[in-house]
């Protein structure tokens, strides 16, 4: 099947990189997530409840809406610290880009591990700037907030074609669609990895996979 | 396609259903819109288990008077072709010029998808519209102007429905569209234009600039159209207009006890179980008083702090450090959301009669502002009771903290106090919200520098003449006044040397008006109606100046 992939470009100051990246993917993951199946007899099943919380940025004129569960920021909290840790210890030049992909399950015969088929892929591309004094910073947080303001549009855009979405899976199937392990909310199966490009132009692939049921090995 | 062709190919269950997602759907949106420029950062919580009463499996608050306004707006209608659902958002400053900043609006155009599966596929991109909706609330530029406003300038909001009307948006204005649902019977659009030209409104004005010397009228009744429907504040429960009580439990019963199954489209068919649907209860709407004296408290300290208002609107050039209430429509079938008061232990009972204010404001009560309260549950269902303590979080978990934070949305209008400048002692104190919270603020209150001219004006009229009043200071005849010491209202002076306490104490049980005596009354009722032509005669020579009272009212 093809993978639908979106890139999303965006240059920020330092500071501000973890705020961007993680506007941009709750706001992936809110439209990404559902509540918790609860599957009944003869193969219905109902659907918890997702709440949602206003995020405000310190580092940039902008705010987000995330889903309420504080698993799941975490997570992404960890991935972007790494993302942003790696950024700074690669060098000036600050580029790099982080990915968010969901993927489904295949189950394959034994011997065979089960594959990671991708229906989606969002990658933000990110270039960190340099900034001399306070008032460049300041024009830098208004741009910041104004840019993320328009990847939200495009994110929201790109949500709204209705294209392909996995099948709502059986109770049997539903690990192969969503990741269970969070207690709140059910989003899609997704991981997030990173690249950073170091300032000779080559890639450092750096790959972090999340650790719940991907790693099925033999 | 003819449009009754549609309905033969939909099964009758189907187009119920259909057009009750589309009705929530608009319900929900009006929620989500207004709740986005209310100024505060919403937060409500996941649940695991359904519950059976979240629209969409999201959990959205309802105000129970957005909803009010919403219904009104749509007259028993649904969004169809021609006919939208237009959300419009405004902004108006405290000297009274107003600007339309957005327009959401909720189409439906005629292209079906006859296709889709109603019960499924549509319901769960309705949920997805919900999210989008959430998101881009938060991206266009009114966000930000509502979460600043304030002293300067507030955020207004009006529903109306039929023909967009843009042209209030300024030159270029411009469009984002939130997204797009395809159903049998049409294809639903959200979207929403909003204006760009804020030239004489840029957001960093109104960034910490001190408060403007005006009033800030809390009664909003402006129609800019003459058929449309009136303006209503983001962050104040509109209710100015008929003090009507709003019939939220039928409405939240029909919200809250329709819970639905869904299978997987390869399986079973989608059920929409009723269960726990039970017929709304035919309500009364202008009666729904609850006897409570926990709650009537409550009356008594938002009508009470209206009677005090006109005191600041007479004079016209109070800073704005006088605390505003919010008085409206108080949703007297959530007595549980106001039992806090009673049970706070502090609290004085409720005196027969209002010490101050008109009985029009004994109905008044005054709703919660934070966002996360307006569970729609009913006493009698524990199900829902549990919706109410689910959903609320962060600084609204119980009563205790409810009253907390009516008594810091109180404290100048609009802005959000850190809630250490309350203490919680001021809880029990009656008559608290007189006593400036803020040491910068009562320099400035009126309140604390009682003005000269007794004000006896019914609050109502002061309150309701928003266009009047507000342009009309009669003069800065308290810039030259400034205290320097905390003096609360009704503190020792040298006329009435009392404490709050013993003030509120004397003046709970006034001695009875003597014109209502019987023992003073000596006259019969013969007497009575001997005087009444008289009276009568008194009266229709001044009938012209009683009519001109009493438009000024309206």
């Amino acid at each position: 099947m093809n993978c639908r992939a979106e890139v999303l470009e965006v240059s920020v100051e330092g500071r501000q990189v973890e705020e961007a990246m993680l506007a941009v993917l709750h706001t992936v993951l809110l439209h990404r997530s559902t509540g918790k199946f609860h599957y009944k007899k003869e193969g219905t099943y109902s659907i918890g409840t997702v709440g949602t919380q206003d995020v405000d940025c310190d580092f940039i004129d902008f705010a987000y809406v995330r889903v309420s569960s504080e698993e799941l920021d975490r997570a992404l909290r960890k991935a972007v610290g790494e993302f942003k840790d790696a950024l700074r210890s690669s060098g000036s030049d600050g580029m790099g880009q982080i990915s968010l992909e969901f993927y489904q399950k295949k189950k394959s015969r034994w011997p065979f591990s089960d594959e990671c088929i991708p229906w989606e892929l969002w990658t933000i591309k990110v270039n960190v700037v340099n900034l001399a004094n306070e008032q460049e910073r300041q024009i830098c947080r208004e741009k910041v907030g104004e840019k993320l303001c328009e990847k939200i549009i495009n994110i929201v855009e790109v949500m709204n074609r209705h294209e392909y979405l996995p099948k709502m899976p059986t109770q049997s199937e539903v690990d192969n669609v969503f990741d269970t392990s969070l207690k709140d909310v059910q989003p899609y199966l997704y991981k997030i990895s990173y690249q950073i490009t170091d300032s000779l132009g080559t890639s450092v692939t750096t790959t972090m996979r999340r650790l719940i049921k991907d790693t099925l090995a033999l | 396609m003819l449009p009754y062709a549609m309905d033969t190919d939909l099964s009758s269950q189907d187009r119920k259903d259909l057009d009750k997602f589309i009705k929530f759907f608009a319900l929900k949106t009006v929620q989500v819109i207004v709740q986005a420029r209310l100024g505060e950062k919403i937060c409500t919580r996941s649940s695991s288990s359904p519950t059976g009463s979240d629209w969409f499996n999201l959990a959205i608050k309802d105000i129970p008077e957005v909803t009010h306004e919403a219904k009104k707006a749509l007259a028993g209608q649904l969004p169809a072709v021609g006919r939208s659902m237009c959300v419009e958002i405004s902004l108006k400053t405290s000297e009274g010029d107003s600007m339309e900043l957005e327009i959401w609006c909720l189409e439906m155009n005629e292209k079906c998808d006859k296709e889709i599966k109603v019960s499924y596929t549509v319901y769960n991109r309705l949920s997805l519209l919900l999210k989008s909706l959430l998101a881009i609330t938060r991206v266009t530029p009114a966000y930000r102007l509502s979460r600043k406003q304030g002293h300067e300038y507030v955020i207004l909001y009006r529903i109306y429905f039929g023909e967009v009307q843009l042209s209030g948006l300024g030159e270029g204005f411009q469009t984002v569209r939130v997204g797009t649902v395809g159903t049998p019977v049409g294809t639903i659009t959200l979207s929403c234009a909003y204006r760009i030209n804020l030239a004489f409104m840029s957001t960093r004005q109104f960034e910490r600039t001190p408060p403007i010397m005006g009033i800030i009228i809390d009664h909003f009744v402006d129609r800019p159209y003459p058929s449309s429907s009136p303006m209503h504040p983001c962050n104040y429960r509109a209710g100015e207009d008929n003090g009507a009580v709003y019939p939220s439990v039928e409405d939240s019963q029909e919200v809250c006890t329709t819970s639905f199954s869904t299978s997987p489209p390869s399986q079973c068919v989608f059920t929409v179980t009723k269960t726990h649907f039970q017929t709304p209860p035919p309500v009364v709407t202008d009666t729904l008083k609850v006897p409570v004296m926990g709650l009537a408290f409550s009356h008594q300290l938002s009508s009470s702090r209206l009677s005090y208002q006109p005191a600041a609107l007479g004079v016209g050039s109070a800073d704005m450090g006088y605390p505003v209430l919010f008085a409206g429509g108080l949703n007297a079938a959530h007595p549980h959301q106001l039992l806090g008061p009673g049970k706070e232990g502090g609290v004085p009972p409720v005196p027969s009669q209002p010490a101050h204010g008109t009985q029009a404001d004994q109905e008044r009560m005054c709703t919660p502002l934070d966002g996360v309260h307006y569970s729609a549950a009913t006493p009698s269902s524990s199900e829902d009771t549990e919706t109410v303590s689910n959903s609320s979080e962060g600084k609204c978990g119980s009563p205790h903290d409810l009253l907390e934070t009516i008594f810091i949305r109180k404290v100048g209008a609009f802005v959000n106090k850190p809630i250490n400048q309350v203490t919680m002692a001021n809880l029990d104190i009656p008559f608290a919200m007189f006593a400036p919270k803020n040491v910068e603020l009562e320099d400035n209150d009126p309140m604390v520098n009682p003005p000269d001219s007794p004000e006896t004006e019914s609050p109502l009229q002061g309150s309701l003449h928003s266009e009047g009043s507000s342009g009309s200071s009669t003069g800065n005849t308290h810039d030259d006044f400034v205290m320097i010491d905390f003096k609360p209202a009704f503190s020792k002076d040298d006329i009435l040397p009392m404490d709050l306490g013993t003030f509120y104490r004397e003046f709970q049980n006034p001695p009875q008006l003597s014109s209502l005596s019987i023992d003073i009354g000596a006259q019969s009722m013969a007497e009575d109606l001997d005087s009444l032509p008289e009276k009568l005669a008194v009266h229709e020579k001044n009938v012209k100046e009683f009519d001109a009272f009493v438009e000024t009212l309206q």
